[in-house]
């Protein structure tokens, strides 16, 4: 814990905040308000957890992108997972995901109702409940960003070596560049610079940015969880904006390399290849998302079980599209806190400990 | 005769098993001199004449033995701590064992004596009490009920309706080591600190804050849902707020370590041995010298202050930010008491 105190220390947030205002009164002299967006669900998180907000010069505006795992699964891939589990298979799945509402129920409904739905700290518990259950058929529903995929898709391994054959993924595996391409090129969006995120960056490196960055001419720094981590990543931000230049910064360089994970991405490379992925209330996004490689398709629980993840019908009061994008704000939402909240959420956002309205619930109102 | 070394179900089955389970393992342990003789089926108690308090709580924490604890322990100091915060002292218990058919019978005695070293150090009797024996699989090891009298301290004015703005929030110990010592034995993690449960009797603290009676509103045993819990319910209840300081709140390193792993927040982790205590400004620095004298109090700090800004529970960061404090969705950590 002393090795995590120095990343929290008081008196260093005083100071990177006090450069932080001064950054910022030079940027509103010229006018300038910037928008900061954070794309990954862990920072939504820490910014909630540490008042970071509250320490944010008024000219400056935090946003929370599409960055939790949760919030961007499609409507559909519930309905599937609902689908499957009430046909009798095993739906072993990371808690976050049994609560979300499909079109017209939850994962937590379908327990209720008497499916098997496992919650799983591990993927290797689901290989796991897979060998004590032979008879059974297991579904892992593999959701997640760069992450969680290399963990998500070491079940495969394991299964095509041999160790179980009841196994199979449903995979909704999502990629943070393609993402952070589509949110440029979306005027509504209007974002500054991007504080990208620290253990996706460890597995895909910094590299994987640069072409974007490149292209799209926008300030980005690569930032930590803890504290000082955003502080700094958010001052690297509003200096760059203030001297006009559009870097990628890696200020995470104690975990992040620039080229990443090579075991994590040399799995991924053999497993998986790129697809077209549909991002709840966003829209399908043109291979920002994985799919296992077709000799493996045996693995892939959609096609195994015969269920589509594509359609769906959330509710259609829900405006987490645009939440997810920046556009609205959580506070903004009708919905907010009066009928969805965590204990009865209308749409994924309020769902994930992650999710930015889960954030703004627990954190802001 | 020959004694099982497990539980078996015809020890809960009335005959003699039963009467040989409790005459020897009980009865021998809690009569003492005490009301506990033989095995009638309720205790004559003399009254306290004065007020009374009663209370019940029931335990179902898995491990049964867990770092600085167990069960046994757990239950006595549960509804003495319940009985403490009322403003009572707590008098007698009745202890109700529910055993799954199976449990090593050394392990049983273990938590016997645990329960007798704990009402023993917490100066409770233990005066009557119950055993029922079910088949293996339909309760995890033991189960134990407690329910406990104490004599009520007149001098106590305790009610949320009393507390004023610029009251001070006092914490008697580090918070959250009880759940994340239990969770931390439970998953197996190994931080290779001290971490252990605070489970211990909170009266002598409640007794020690009873000189300042007038100026204590609020006395609450963060259990289930810890610090936030017990502070965001009252604040829901009040016309008032109450502003806590990060920096200020006593945490173990250890509580800190596990909580940092299992991604939870401290402010949500239940206590069984600490105490949570509202007063008006004046009577707060003596309280918390007065507990750092006792065994039990040592690390007793100032952790906030009440507000104006009704309803609003809110937590100064150490980094000089501003939140809300939530109270937790549900059950975050199961069965740890």
């Amino acid at each position: 814990m002393r090795y995590i105190d120095g990343f929290r220390s008081g008196a260093a947030a005083a100071a990177i905040s006090e450069e932080i205002r001064a950054i910022a009164l030079a940027l509103e002299e010229k006018g300038a308000s910037p928008r900061i967006m954070e794309v990954c669900g862990s920072h939504t998180m820490s910014i909630g957890r540490y008042g970071i907000r509250r320490i944010m010069p008024c000219n400056v505006s935090l946003l929370s992108g599409p960055g939790c795992p949760v919030c961007v699964t499609d409507a559909a891939y519930i309905d599937a997972a609902v689908e499957l589990a009430r046909r009798g298979v095993v739906i072993a799945t990371f808690g976050d995901m049994l609560k979300v509402p499909g079109s017209t129920s939850t994962l937590a409904d379908a327990r209720s109702q008497g499916a098997r739905v496992h919650v799983c700290y591990s993927p290797l518990e689901a290989v796991k409940l897979a060998g004590d259950h032979p008879g059974d058929e297991v579904v892992f529903l593999g959701i997640g960003f760069e992450t969680t995929v290399a963990p998500v898709i070491s079940i495969v391994k394991r299964a095509s070596e041999g160790e179980v054959r009841n196994i199979s993924v449903l995979t909704a595996f999502k990629l943070v560049p393609p993402a952070l391409e589509a949110l440029a090129a979306d005027s509504r969006v209007a974002v500054n610079g991007f504080l990208l995120p620290a253990h996706v960056s460890a597995v895909i490196g910094s590299d994987a940015y640069r072409g974007f960055v490149d292209a799209h001419r926008l300030p980005s720094v690569i930032a930590g969880f803890e504290p000082l981590d955003i502080l700094l990543g958010i001052k690297g931000l509003l200096q760059q904006l203030a001297d006009g230049s559009a870097r990628l910064e890696n200020q995470y360089t104690r975990v992040v390399r620039p080229g990443g994970n090579p075991l994590a991405l040399a799995l991924m490379e053999k497993y998986l290849q790129p697809a077209d992925a549909s991002w709840r209330g966003i829209g399908t996004i043109p291979e920002s998302g994985l799919e296992l490689k077709e000799e493996y398709s045996g693995y892939d629980g959609g096609k195994r079980h015969g269920v589509a993840t594509t359609g769906g019908n959330p509710d259609p009061r829900c405006r987490c599209g645009e939440v997810l994008r920046g556009i609205l704000l959580p506070g903004e939402c009708p919905l907010m806190g009066r009928e969805c909240t965590p204990a009865f959420p209308v749409g994924p956002c309020m769902v994930s400990s992650e999710g930015s309205c889960a954030a703004h619930y627990r954190y802001s109102r | 005769m020959k004694h099982s070394e497990k539980v078996l179900l015809g020890h809960g089955g009335g005959g003699r098993l039963s009467r040989d389970l409790i005459a020897e393992e009980i009865v021998t342990r809690f009569a003492d001199g005490g009301p506990l003789q033989g095995l009638p089926d309720g205790a004559l108690l003399d009254s306290p004449g004065e007020a009374i308090v009663f209370s019940t709580d029931s335990f179902v924490v898995s491990p049964l033995e867990f770092p600085g604890g167990d069960i046994g322990c757990l239950a006595v100091h549960g509804t003495v701590n319940d009985l403490a915060v009322s403003g009572a002292v707590p008098l007698w218990l009745s202890l109700a064992l529910i055993i799954e058919e199976g449990l090593e019978m050394a392990l049983l005695r273990r938590i016997l004596d645990s329960v007798k070293r704990a009402s023993m150090e917490a100066g409770v009797q233990v005066v009557t009490g119950d055993t029922k024996v079910v088949a293996r699989g339909q309760c995890d090891g033991l189960y134990i009920n407690t329910a406990g009298i104490g004599r009520k301290i007149e001098s106590f004015q305790l009610g949320v309706e009393r507390i004023r703005r610029g009251d001070m929030v006092i914490a008697s110990g580090t918070l959250g080591d009880h759940g994340m010592a239990v969770m931390a034995a439970r998953e197996g993690l190994s931080i290779g600190g001290t971490l252990r449960s605070d489970t211990a009797p909170v009266h002598r603290l409640a007794a020690r804050a009873a000189e300042w009676a007038d100026a204590v509103k609020f006395m609450r045993d963060p259990t289930r849902g810890g610090l936030a819990s017990v502070l965001g319910e009252i604040v829901q209840e009040g016309s008032f707020g109450i502003e806590l300081i990060e920096g200020a709140i006593p945490y173990d390193q250890g509580a800190r370590a596990v909580s940092e792993m299992l991604g939870i927040d401290l402010m949500h982790v239940a206590c069984e041995g600490r105490m949570i205590l509202i007063c008006s400004p004046d009577a707060a620095p003596g309280i918390v010298s007065a507990w750092r004298e006792m065994p039990n109090g040592a690390g007793a700090a100032v952790i906030g202050e009440v507000t104006g800004e009704a309803r609003r529970l809110i937590l100064n960061t150490d980094i000089g930010g501003r939140r809300l404090v939530d109270i937790p969705q549900g059950e975050l950590l199961p069965r740890i008491c």
